[in-house]
């Protein structure tokens, strides 16, 4: 087995220098390594979605890439978007609109969602469907995390200058 | 003069200014959960702690030859490699029975597999490490050598003489055998004008909870205590159970439940590798972590309803329904699970049919038989969805026969509402059900008449849509009746301690557990509003047996009924013990004070009088400034268990409007329906989305889930990608409403609400798929209706 390698890469804008195997996945890598156990870890093999970070820009499933391939570059998981307050009205929604249960996937389903609220400002019940549809929710049945995707892209429409 | 006011007629406990009872607020502390910030099992990590992975028998039934595991104890980090055999000397097997289960029997199950495994995944040995790589990758290298056994998979063979034993000490593989008649059955048949038959099949499917069952079990032995980190439904069951096989008193264990991601009934259960990691942190001295992958999970994470299910119902051409039989047949793997056994499923199954209807006659038997396959246990309204699917099947199909209208035959034959009490042909106990109100108002939610003639439009385009009702009875609230009587440690009834801080803010435990349902918003409604807090200044505590009242947690729809009704005596208890000390301090009496907003006020017109805050200083810190003889009780506990009935059931009445595509099999759900009653409802959205999870479980049993095993008994389905769930993609809107009846045997008069969606779901589908396909004369009784058995039945393939 190839002996760990040393990456560095930049988690929620902190630098991070660390050494792993290359077998480590990056879910592994953000949960054992840094401690950040806000993204889970629910089939891995890339269904479930739990996992889902953003890594430079774009939302993956950390099940599905290793750490090393983040080296060099920006992952932010929902710690860091919490922090951030990039999320806040869109976690305030799913709060008020109980879109979440026993919360597990709640982390990764907001990171989907904001990935498609930055994309679409007016997407339709059936776009947020088709853009949540690989994030399992055993818990809700989804439509109550539908509508609060929904108010949220209508507040911030209205917020819109 | 002024007359003085007329005094107002006294509220009851939950009927108060600012009451949160029946209001829609935001669970508390759910930004953790938003913010990554929950500590599930799975997040927890302790010094020293090691990371246990089990080896598992690859073939469904196989004698174990010997093992091997010289090579894996020398690799990188490996701890200890633990047979069967050497785990037996820390932990005693155990047997699933009950004894009002008459008969029911079952073989030793060890923690680990002693000789023989009985099932694919069965646990064979453990390697412990300390990482989960080094101990998987110590996995790979320990040998063990098998002598494969004939596996028994078939449920229909498994009597069959020539079926091998699969526990030669049992004599046969019937696990469990109850039959019941009820009424008249032959001369209600004889009488019928119509007789109708079918074969009604269930896949056999999971919980597939998205947090995997996990534990940290961590044994001090210095202490000689241990502590067990693990999500589960029912922690004092939890402590009871690891205490006996591991030979401690219940006071020497701990159970914590932090957050759980996703239970369902899956984490309600003992399971074998769960008993194994309690053993292993005792036998290394050392907290040794378990977290189940995917694939561990679909093999060892209890199934439910494998069942085939003959049922026969009679009918008279005017719509009366003249008797139900049934003959039901489920497989459950090779041991009855443990300690709620593998029996409740077929036994809730012979209690339910027929339930929601007014006929006396009914004649039933189940079977319950071993198999080498997983082991099947209670999941999400345990036994409903085959009763509901199977009586629900039969009505439809009789009004058919008949060419009645779906609703007509119902609206025929439901328990009028004015009935109560009564009871059923199968023994149970009604207080009070309200299926036509509920019937009647799904019609009006629905737009009975305007969905017919739709579906008759769209039927001349060749578009084949189709309408299912489905309406079902509920257990919850259970009594001692369900595990208790039966000789299981497993407590029916609830306690809740309220106290007031030192700062007039409220802490609160209770005994109920939370997996996301809202107990804790629940139990913080009830007090506050009985109280007269608000709500942000209760704090909740669940899932610590150290630090909780006795209990019996979370499942059967229970935590509302049960646990609310706790919190509420407790927390009159508390409001007596505050109002007598203010009394004392006002130089008033207790009835001419209330609390409200958090201040002791005038009962009379509101006024106010001291802030709690300030009450709490003076009990707490001036006590000295008291009057004499007064010795303040800031803190009261109640316990609370029905005692009147066994059950409290609730009703409902769901519905379906789907379309088949009649070339592709594909069916897509276009809106589904629910109307329930579960008494008083505490908090409405609440509710409403514990029916909408529920309705979207059955869903996937309706359509989707199904574990495959080969005829070897290897299931060739264990991941998500061939497993197919529910996605957002393929579930319709819910629209939920409900009618209110309480239950007079609390002073809550909630029932619960947990199961009341997975009941109904599948049957109203099924119905309605039989409803779309009218016009070619196919009717199907299987689930999942995937595309392959749509176009089966349709003969396109």
């Amino acid at each position: 087995m190839t002996g760990p390698m040393p990456i560095s890469l930049e988690v929620n804008g902190e630098r991070v220098d660390a050494h792993v195997f290359p077998r480590l996945n990056l879910a592994d890598f953000l949960r054992e390594h840094l401690h950040l156990t806000g993204t889970h870890v629910g089939c891995e093999h890339g269904v479930c979605g739990a996992c889902t970070v953003r890594v430079n820009g774009e939302i993956v499933r950390a099940c599905l890439m290793l750490a090393v391939q983040a080296h060099g570059g920006s992952v932010q998981t929902i710690e860091g978007l919490s922090d951030s307050g990039e999320v806040t009205d869109l976690q305030a929604a799913f709060r008020d609109r109980n879109a979440l249960q026993c919360g597990y996937c709640t982390p990764a389903m907001l990171m989907a969602a904001q990935d498609l609220l930055n994309q679409q400002a007016e997407p339709s019940r059936d776009d947020i469907r088709e853009h949540l549809s690989g994030n399992y929710c055993r818990c809700t049945g989804y439509q109550a995390i539908i509508d609060a995707v929904e108010t949220t892209a209508r507040r911030r429409r209205s917020r819109a200058p | 003069m002024t007359a003085p006011p007329a005094k107002p007629a006294p509220l009851s406990v939950l009927d108060r200014p600012n009451s949160y009872i029946g209001k829609t607020v935001p669970r508390p502390n759910l930004d953790r959960l938003m913010q990554g910030r929950g500590q599930y099992v799975s997040d927890i990590e302790l010094p020293r702690m090691a990371h246990v992975v089990f080896l598992r028998s690859p073939h469904a039934h196989a004698k174990i030859v010997g093992i091997d595991a010289a090579a894996a104890k020398r690799m990188p980090g490996v701890i200890a490699v633990v047979t069967g055999k050497e785990l037996a000397d820390v932990v005693t097997p155990w047997v699933g029975v009950l004894s009002h289960l008459k008969g029911l029997k079952s073989a030793p199950q060890h923690a680990i597999a002693v000789d023989r495994a009985c099932w694919q995944g069965e646990a064979v040995a453990a390697v412990v490490a300390t990482s989960r790589a080094q101990a998987e990758d110590a996995a790979e290298a320990v040998t063990v050598e098998y002598e494969e056994l004939d596996a028994v998979t078939d449920m229909r063979t498994a009597l069959d003489p020539q079926t091998p034993v699969i526990h030669a000490s049992l004599g046969d593989n019937l696990a469990f055998e109850r039959t019941l008649d009820a009424g008249a059955v032959d001369q209600a048949f004889s009488g019928a004008d119509e007789v109708v038959e079918a074969d009604f099949i269930f896949g056999r499917h999971t919980g597939v909870t998205l947090e995997p069952r996990a534990i940290v079990a961590d044994w001090n032995v210095a202490e000689e205590g241990l502590t067990i980190y693990q999500g589960s439904q029912a922690p004092h069951m939890v402590q009871n159970i690891a205490a006996l096989h591991l030979g401690l008193e219940e006071r020497q264990v701990r159970v914590v439940c932090k957050d759980v991601g996703g239970s369902f009934g899956i984490k309600v259960h003992i399971y074998a590798d769960e008993m194994a990691t309690y053993a292993l942190s005792k036998l290394l001295r050392r907290p040794i972590k378990f977290v189940a992958d995917r694939v561990e999970s679909f093999n060892t994470d209890i199934h439910a309803r494998d069942h085939r299910c003959k049922g026969r119902i009679g009918i008279k051409r005017d719509g009366a329904i003249t008797a139900f039989e049934i003959d039901d047949l489920t497989g459950i793997g090779p041991y009855s699970m443990y300690p709620r056994t593998s029996a409740i499923e077929a036994n809730q199954v012979v209690n339910l049919v027929g339930g929601p209807y007014a006929a006396k006659n009914y004649r039933a038997r189940a079977r319950v038989v071993f198999q080498n396959k997983n082991v099947m246990c209670q999941y999400r309204a345990v036994g409903h969805p085959i009763a509901c699917s199977v009586t629900e099947g039969l009505v439809d199909l009789a009004a058919m026969r008949i060419g009645m209208d779906p609703v007509e035959i119902r609206r025929r034959n439901l328990i009028a509402d004015d009935a109560y009490p009564c009871g059923s042909p199968s023994g149970l106990r009604f207080e009070k059900l309200s299926h036509h109100a509920s019937l009647a108002k799904l019609m009006r939610m629905m737009d009975y008449d305007r969905l017919r003639t739709e579906q008759a439009e769209l039927r001349k385009q060749n578009v084949h849509r189709g309408i299912g009702i489905a309406s079902f009875i509920e257990v919850t609230n259970p009594s001692a009746a369900f595990y208790g009587v039966g000789g299981a440690k497993i407590s029916s009834q609830d306690g809740v301690a309220v106290r007031l801080d030192a700062q007039g803010s409220v802490i609160c435990h209770t005994s109920i557990t939370e997996q996301g349902q809202g107990s804790e918003s629940l139990t913080a409604q009830i007090v506050g509003s009985v109280l007269g807090v608000p709500m942000a200044r209760v704090r909740v505590i669940l899932g610590d047996t150290d630090n909780t009242p006795y209990g019996g947690g979370t499942w059967a729809s229970r935590g509302a009924g049960i646990g609310g009704e706790a919190a509420l005596q407790a927390t009159k208890a508390l409001r007596r013990n505050i109002l007598e000390v203010a009394a004392a301090i006002l130089q008033a009496t207790a009835d001419e004070l209330d609390i409200a907003d958090g201040v002791v006020v005038n009962a009379a017109d509101g006024a106010v009088r001291f802030e709690l805050k300030e009450l709490a200083r003076i009990v707490y810190f001036r006590p000295d400034t008291l009057p004499p003889g007064i010795q303040p009780e800031l803190m009261a506990t109640r316990h609370y268990v029905p005692r009147e009935y066994p059950f409290a059931f609730t009703n409902g009445v769901q519905a379906s409007w789907l379309e088949v595509d009649t070339d592709t099999g594909f069916i897509k759900l276009l809106k589904h329906w629910v109307v329930e009653d579960c008494g008083t409802i505490i908090n409405p959205q609440l509710v409403d989305e514990q029916i909408r999870g529920g309705v979207v479980q059955g869903l996937g049993a309706a359509l989707f889930e199904k574990c495959i095993y080969d005829e070897r008994g290897q299931l060739t389905n264990a991941n998500m990608a061939d497993y197919l769930v529910p996605m957002s993609g393929e579930v319709p809107d819910i629209d939920v409403g409900h009618v209110v009846s309480p239950t007079m045997e609390s002073e809550l008069g909630a029932k619960g609400a947990g199961e009341a969606g997975t009941a109904g779901a599948a049957a109203a589908v099924s119905n309605a798929v039989n409803d779309a396909l009218r016009p070619f004369n196919v009717t199907i009784t299987e689930i999942p209706l995937t595309p392959q058995v749509v176009l089966t039945a349709l003969g396109r393939i």
